[in-house]
């Protein structure tokens, strides 16, 4: 039985998603310890280009799912594309990104095979030959150690947290077409309501500005998205502001909305509840900026600002300006 | 139109959690509904007061005490509760847990089955969509809204994804995972609380289910947790107070360039 690593790309719109390369590396890693290959699985409409792109990450062979059938993401289609190459190639470890798509798939195939998944996990490690996984629980209140008993041990890893490794433009990976059956497809994507801006997503965005109930009404959230537009960051908002239906549900980070990992987190009149720490508090940085000294976020700021986040937040916004116009 | 939801009970978000010997202690913790199974609990409640007929059952697999979610679910208006309960179920996987609640459905008639996007206690989020393949229904996760056919063969379901809204047709009977944004849960009246002592909770076994011990349980868990830890906490960081708001405002963002070499 071999030791191989089977990564499942993440590819939207065409692009391939950072995350890939994260699990690329961490797949490196695993072999390192365990043998094997770390091979990718490309799924998609047109992805034949991304072929290249991925080969020059030390990825021994890439399996090639390129069709017009898999334009748009199916469960069932993927599930069944997946599970097959799963059963033809049998991999020792199957990694998927911890992504909207990623964790709708994974249950999926990991259902069919009759197999253990490990949900969103931050950390893989070695041990006796197995997997020893770390996924945090309860929003990362807590973490869990597990292992899985069957095969192919399946995960879906978190973005952001493992470093992506650097290219390699002289090597290139086997390219393998291999046949797209899906089978019957109940559900289907029918449209795409894509939200207004540019903006990167929550959960991949490197920098996160986020408001709360101290930033007053929605009025004020353009100051946030000032100072985010500088730094290329993505707006986030406390479960009070979401609540009062100042900013969409889509944007809160917590326990109950999606727990992100950026490097930098600028938390502005955000009071510092459990649930919201819990989305938020693996932050490499934390900024707090609160008017209240006793505000439970500063416990977990790097640096913070006790004032009024309207006296402080557009004074950060243009020194930031200065500062990347420096260079 | 029969709608089942499935809810989990689960430690209150506001509960500290303590671990004790390499395992997490949930010991005197204040148990609720899982959030999510709120959602999904109010849109069967809303879909079956839209079409002026149909019945709601919650299901859930746990102890004795989680019964009080079911109660909580009937209190809410749900019309029937099915509470899998056995020794053997204790310590169930997703996998488990999933199949479990499969062969309780293979025993009665259902058009839609809500699961929570996730449980908030190990944020698996996996049952609802095991449940799907193990029933082989389609499914549809994370979803903040959704719309029946006329026929009430099909539906249409937006699913929160990246950078916006998956819509996404389905026949039925299907698995939705519900997500924040789906509805505003209701809170249980006084009537609804009443009526809950006259409705009955029905219990089925490993034998009424027709599983073996040996395929559920801790035992069979196809991921097994070998320890659990409390995270590293963070050092304690510079606070800056009591200057002019835009000075202390230029020393941070000196400092992210200077000593967290962020910019
Ligand atoms: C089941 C459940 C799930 C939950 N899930 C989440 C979740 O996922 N995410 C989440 O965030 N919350 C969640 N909560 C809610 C959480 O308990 C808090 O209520 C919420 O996080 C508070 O939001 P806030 O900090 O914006 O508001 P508040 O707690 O009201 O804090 C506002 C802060 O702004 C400060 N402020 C006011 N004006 C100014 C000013 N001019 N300048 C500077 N500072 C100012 C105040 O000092 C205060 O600290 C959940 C709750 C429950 C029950
Ligand atoms: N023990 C259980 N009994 C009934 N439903 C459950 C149980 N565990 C999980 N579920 C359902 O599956 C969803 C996802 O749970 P999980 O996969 O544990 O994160 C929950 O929101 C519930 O709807």
């Amino acid at each position: 039985m071999s030791n191989d690593i089977l990564i499942v790309a993440e590819v939207r719109e065409g692009e391939l998603k950072k995350v890939t390369l994260e699990m690329i590396g961490k797949g490196a890693e695993i072999t390192q310890a365990l043998g094997g290959a770390v091979n990718v699985v490309l799924m998609g409409s047109g992805v034949s280009p991304l072929a290249d792109t991925v080969g020059h990450y030390g990825v021994q062979k890439v399996y090639l799912a390129d069709d017009p059938v898999l334009e748009n993401y199916a469960p069932e289609g993927y599930t069944k594309v997946l599970t097959d190459l799963i059963k033809e190639t049998d991999p020792a470890v199957v990694l998927l990104a911890a992504s909207t798509r990623g964790k709708d798939l994974a249950p999926r195939v990991a259902a069919r095979l009759a197999v253990g998944l490990a949900s969103d996990c931050t950390d893989i490690e070695v041990q006796d030959g197995r997997l020893l996984i770390t996924r945090p629980i309860y929003a990362g209140k807590a973490l869990a150690k597990v292992v899985e008993e069957t095969r192919p041990q399946m995960a879906t890893v978190r973005p952001n947290v493992f470093p992506a490794p650097e290219p390699d433009t002289s090597s290139t990976a086997e390219v393998e077409n291999i046949s797209v059956d899906t089978g019957d497809v109940r559900a289907k994507v029918i449209e795409m309501l894509k939200e207004a801006g540019e903006r990167v997503e929550l959960t991949e965005a490197d920098i996160i500005v986020s408001g709360g109930r101290g930033m007053k009404g929605p009025e004020n959230f353009p100051l946030l998205e000032e100072l985010a537009d500088v730094l290329g960051a993505a707006v986030g908002a406390s479960r009070a502001a979401v609540d009062a239906g100042w900013v969409d549900h889509s944007h809160q980070v917590g326990q109950t909305g999606k727990v992100v990992t950026p490097t930098l987190y600028i938390a502005c009149g955000i009071s510092g509840a459990i649930q919201h720490l819990a989305g938020m508090k693996t932050s490499k940085y934390i900024v707090a900026i609160n008017k209240d000294p006793e505000a439970p976020i500063f416990k977990v700021a790097d640096y913070g600002i006790v004032a009024d986040l309207f006296k402080v937040v557009p004074v950060l916004t243009e020194e930031f300006k200065k500062i990347k116009a420096e260079g | 139109m029969n709608i089942v939801v499935c809810v989990k009970q689960v430690p209150d978000t506001a509960s500290k959690i303590n671990v004790k010997e390499g395992m997490v202690d949930t010991e005197g913790l204040e148990c609720v509904i899982n959030p999510y199974d709120e959602y999904a609990i109010e849109e069967a409640l809303l879909i079956k007061e839209r079409l002026g007929e149909g019945k709601v059952t919650v299901i859930t697999v746990g102890p004795e005490r989680a019964k009080d979610a079911l109660k909580s679910g009937l209190a809410l208006g749900a019309d029937e509760a099915i509470h899998l309960i056995d020794e053997a179920f204790e310590g169930s996987d997703p996998y488990a847990t999933a199949l479990l609640l499969a062969k309780a459905l293979e025993k009665i008639d259902y058009d839609i089955i809500f699961c929570g996007k996730q449980g908030v206690d190990e944020d698996h989020a996996q049952v609802g969509i095991a449940l799907a393949e193990l029933l082989d229904l389609p499914h549809v996760s994370v979803v903040v809204k959704l719309d029946i056919s006329e026929d009430k063969k099909r539906a249409i379901a937006h699913r929160e994804v990246e950078g916006g809204k998956e819509v996404v047709e389905t026949t039925l009977p299907a698995v939705f995972t519900a997500q924040k944004g789906l509805n505003e849960p209701r809170y249980p009246s006084l009537k609804g609380i009443m009526a809950v002592k006259k409705k009955t909770i029905a219990e089925w076994d490993a034998q009424e289910l027709g599983v073996s011990p040996q395929e559920v349980g801790r035992e069979a868990a196809k991921i097994k947790t070998v320890e659990a830890m409390t995270p590293p906490g963070r050092e304690t960081g510079q606070i800056f107070q009591g200057e002019e708001p835009g000075e202390m405002a230029r020393k941070v963002a000196h400092l992210l360039r200077d000593e967290a070499k962020i910019l």
